[in-house]
């Protein structure tokens, strides 16, 4: 399939890049990984008559902690969130993620930051993000704005970002001692967009009550979900047997699924219950070592 | 028509470049423009990994990449693996170890193969079946290219690869 014709512009800076986005508005788009994009423009799904191809722009590909956040680069690759010692060690649940995304040759490509820019209610980083508590940082003409994950994803396949916006860096807030997450998947097969996925982060104090707990949702609705009552029920509990189970229940509730080729909403709802549940359960137990 | 742009690579140590449209997959550019037909077009979706090649050492599915961003860069396809008429030993593996059927698989077999054991040279069986999960082959149950992956590390393990 071939993709129909367009302009290709391949700016080396930042401010090159945002005013190539400004002056071409709408029918503009960026390249970064490129891995949702060309499908979608071989399908015509997308028809940018100019493509702003970012990947030649130098400082935006790190993995690191500075001032209080994990901080994640505009052109930090899946794969590199893979090699990465730092992730390995402190961030399992991103390490969940990141394995459980398209397959290696994608994720050579593919970025974390346009897994999240692409607002693709089915893409992973989304839910992991949500329940971290992440912040998103959108670089455009008047300087960078920092963006709550909760308010990024504003509809299907739509952000807060603006045209002529780039997210440029994912901050995710340092953990305190006893915190851990995990991210749990059911996918048909590798590569596969998950039929649903539940993502946990948790902090526990030292008598082992959850002081913290973030839970994100994938695939379950027009948008990543935040489940909030999920949260509200197991803050300031024991994440006990008892208690995850309840917790996973209200996830479920959340859920928003539709009936489609990967399978009906209620079974879809009963996954999210399982899927919670494991991934409650093994973040708990991350967290309490 | 879009402006043609000038593409320069480095491909299987060879400089070639030419002007091509920025629609121009990378795949079509490296059988089409560079006539190296040993790289497959499968399912043109980036799921099947039959258009695996390396850029820069890093396996790609070069059907799901312009042309114009290997501008530069270093490219090796399954052409490049022979070395002085003599197999690599992965080439070895899967012809010793019956590791393909109807082949079409097999060249992204080999890079993903070929870039698993450059970074982990005695993987595990495990290793071998995560590091060619994005490559279908729909013949041999893969089962015969984790013997064949396990013969060329077996091999290098030996002293035999170069």
């Amino acid at each position: 399939m071939i993709p129909p014709a367009f302009e290709y512009l391949r700016p080396t800076t930042i401010p090159e890049a945002i005013a190539l986005l400004q002056q071409h508005g709408e029918d503009a788009k960026i390249l970064s990984g490129g891995q949702s994009l060309i499908p979608m423009m071989k399908l015509r799904i997308a028809r940018p008559a100019y493509v702003v191809d970012i990947n030649r722009i130098s400082g935006l590909s790190y993995i690191k902690e500075e001032g209080g956040f994990l901080k994640v680069g505009g052109l930090t690759r899946e794969a590199e969130l893979e090699a990465s010692s730092l992730i390995r060690s402190k961030y399992p649940i991103l390490m969940d993620t990141t394995h459980v995304i398209a397959d290696p040759q994608i994720r050579n490509l593919a970025t974390v930051a346009g897994n999240l820019a692409h607002g693709d209610p089915a893409n992973d980083h989304p839910a992991t993000m949500l329940a971290l508590g992440a912040q998103v940082v959108a670089t455009g003409s008047g300087g960078e704005r920092v963006i709550p994950i909760e308010e990024f994803f504003v509809s299907l396949f739509t952000t807060a970002l603006q045209q002529g916006e780039i997210l440029t860096e994912i901050r995710i807030p340092v953990p305190p001692a006893h915190s851990s997450g995990a991210y749990f998947k059911l996918e048909r097969k590798v590569g596969d967009f998950a039929t649903a996925a539940v993502a946990v982060q948790m902090t526990l104090d030292e008598k082992s009550v959850v002081q913290r707990v973030g839970i994100g949702l994938t695939n379950v609705g027009p948008t990543p979900i935040k489940a909030k009552k999920a949260e509200d029920f197991l803050r300031g509990k024991k994440p006990d047997p008892p208690n995850v189970e309840q917790a996973a229940r209200l996830a479920a509730d959340e859920a928003q699924p539709s009936s489609d080729l990967r399978g009906p909403a209620e079974y879809k709802k009963g996954l999210v219950k399982e899927l919670a549940t494991r991934s409650l359960s093994g973040a708990a137990s991350r967290a309490a070592k | 028509m879009a402006k043609k742009q000038l593409v320069r690579v480095k491909v299987n140590g060879r400089e070639r470049q030419a002007e091509v449209e920025p629609r121009l997959l990378l795949i079509h550019f490296i059988r089409e423009v560079l006539e190296l037909t040993g790289s497959h077009i499968g399912c043109d979706t980036s799921h099947c990994g039959a258009c695996t090649v390396l850029l820069n050492g890093k396996t790609v599915k070069s059907c799901t990449m312009f042309a114009v961003q290997a501008d530069g860069g270093e490219i090796l396809t399954v052409e490049g693996l022979i070395k002085d008429g003599q197999l690599h030993p992965l080439q070895e593996g899967f012809k010793e170890e019956h590791g393909l059927q109807c082949g079409f698989c097999t060249p992204g077999m080999l890079m993903s193969s070929y870039a698993l054991l450059r970074n982990n040279p005695k993987p595990s069986e495990e290793d071998i079946r995560w590091g060619i999960s994005g490559n279908l082959c729909r013949c041999t149950g893969y089962q015969n290219i984790v013997k064949a992956v396990q013969f060329a590390s077996g091999k290098a393990a030996q002293g035999g690869a170069k």
